[in-house]
């Protein structure tokens, strides 16, 4: 079959990108090799590991699971735009640091895209809640604990900022 | 892995991807969540030549209450947008109970009910509260249409009654009756897993508290969800006992065939299928409130 082209345009990070991707490109993939934001990790492709989450106009989304030619029109945010180059971490970056909440790292932007956008929406959640709200971001190295001690901490960071 | 090659088109309207289904049948998919679908196609268990991506249809999508006695959810309405409608919740109480089990928030943020209910997963808790509720599919395809119900759109494994050329473009949910209740459990071995057996419950009283209606439904045990009612039919017409509810499980027990999987042997699934008959049907009588 002959590659099927599209043109798309998007924003991820406040940036604005128009390319040419063939149909069957993944969005993960194209955040990666085509954008070079190799930040957002892929794991399993197909959808249990939390890995690739991205937030797709504002709500976390499995990367993996999205066509790169469906990101046309839409605003996109991965981890590299938590911080601003060189400047402070984002607060729940920061608690992940302190708490000692990621070991090999692999799946710590997942983790970090998803919970800052549950921590907007809730920002006073219980561990119990904490827990399910992680419970779509698979980690083999923390045990979780630390993670879910660093959330509780960063949503107390986040309540307090400004 | 990734997808093999397609041509990918965005309909641009229902009667565009209607029309694109017509002309290529099965070798055609339609793209709603994506959630079933690419993973499929990702490991090549999928490999549509055209994919109909129909989530700029968003006349597809919506929860209608405009209608007394019933709620008309759009196909492309997401699990997500379903989860936050409390008057969605309140009419259909089954999915308050249900949607939380569907995978992960990430996911539930792009799945739609009319992917689900078209994928047909013996799995899934929504075919099993399609049943339950007595819904009907409205369909659609580029010659037509046809409404279908529920009990008669789950035709086997992962297999509906939509022709190649048909699309369902909207479900239609009864509301809960007056004094009436309802539960949906699961057991899963992890959160958001497909569940190791489901059972979705209604329980109708008259105003003597006597019980007219019990509708059961439950998923993971057989090729489709399993329309469980008949097993309840010893209800009918007296009070809810302690009992009546052991003898509609054992009743359900062996009514079910399970195939197990690598989760839970076929006798494990039986057992949990009737613990949590028991506590869907206990449950939901409770649920029924006085004043109603
Ligand atoms: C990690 C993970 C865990 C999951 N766990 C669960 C779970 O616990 N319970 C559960 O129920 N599901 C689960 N799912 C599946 C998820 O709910 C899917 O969203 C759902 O099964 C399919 O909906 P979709 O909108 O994503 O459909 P798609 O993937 O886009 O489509 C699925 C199929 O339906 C067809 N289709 C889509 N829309 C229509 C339509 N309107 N008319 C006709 N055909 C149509 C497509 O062509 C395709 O063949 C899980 C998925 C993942 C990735
Ligand atoms: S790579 Fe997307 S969920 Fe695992
Ligand atoms: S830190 Fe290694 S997978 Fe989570």
């Amino acid at each position: 079959m002959q590659p099927d082209h599209h043109e798309i345009e998007l924003t991820v990070n406040g940036t604005h990108y128009r390319r040419t991707v063939e149909s069957r490109l993944l969005l993960c993939d194209f955040l990666r090799h085509e954008l070079g934001l190799a930040g957002t990790h892929v794991g399993c492709e197909h959808g249990v590991c939390g890995a690739c989450t991205i937030l797709l106009d504002g709500d976390p989304v499995r990367s993996c699971l999205m066509l790169a030619v469906q990101a046309n029109g839409h605003t996109l945010a991965t981890v590299e735009g938590l911080a601003p180059a060189g400047g402070e971490l984002h607060p729940l970056q920061q608690a992940m640091h302190a708490h000692h909440g990621l070991q090999c790292g692999y799946c710590t932007p997942g983790i970090l895209m998803t919970m800052t956008a549950y921590l907007t929406e809730h920002p006073s959640p219980s561990e119990d809640e904490v827990r399910e709200a992680l419970s779509g971001n698979l980690c083999r190295c923390t045990g979780y604990q630390n993670i879910v001690d660093a959330m509780m901490d960063a949503a107390a960071r986040m309540r307090e900022a400004p | 892995m990734k997808p093999a090659s397609f041509k990918y088109v965005a309909a641009s309207s229902l009667d565009h991807a209607l029309a694109l289904k017509a002309e290529h049948g099965d070798e055609a998919r339609f793209l709603a969540g994506g959630q079933s679908l690419i993973p499929a196609m990702n490991f090549r268990l999928a490999r549509p030549s055209v994919l109909v991506d129909i989530n700029a249809l968003t006349g597809l999508a919506g929860i209608d209450h405009s209608e007394t006695g019933q709620v008309r959810v759009g196909a492309l309405t997401r699990y997500r947008a379903l989860e936050r409608d409390r008057d969605f919740l309140t009419s259909c109480p089954l999915f308050a109970d249900a949607l939380p089990h569907i995978a992960h928030p990430q996911i539930r943020n792009r799945g739609t009910i009319g992917g689900n209910l078209s994928h047909a997963d013996p799995a899934s808790e929504l075919p099993a509260l399609a049943v339950a509720m007595q819904a009907d599919m409205r369909i659609r395809s580029a010659a037509g249409g046809r409404t279908v119900a529920a009990s008669d759109f789950f035709a086997g494994l992962l297999t509906t009654d939509l022709a190649s050329d048909e699309m369902l473009v909207d479900i239609t949910f009864p509301v809960l009756a007056p004094r009436s209740g309802a539960c949906f459990m699961e057991i899963a071995r992890r959160r958001g897993d497909f569940a190791i057996a489901g059972a979705a419950a209604i329980v109708t009283l008259d105003e003597e508290r006597r019980c007219t209606s019990v509708r059961l439904a439950l998923c993971g045990v057989g090729e489709t969800p399993v329309d469980a009612s008949a097993a309840t039919s010893l209800m009918i017409g007296s009070r809810v006992t302690g009992e009546a509810i052991d003898a509609v499980a054992a009743g359900v027990r062996e009514l079910i065939a399970p195939s197990g999987n690598v989760h839970a042997s076929p006798d494990y699934q039986r057992h949990v299928a009737g613990v949590l008959v028991q506590r869907a049907i206990r449950t939901a009588h409770q649920r029924i409130s006085h004043a109603a």
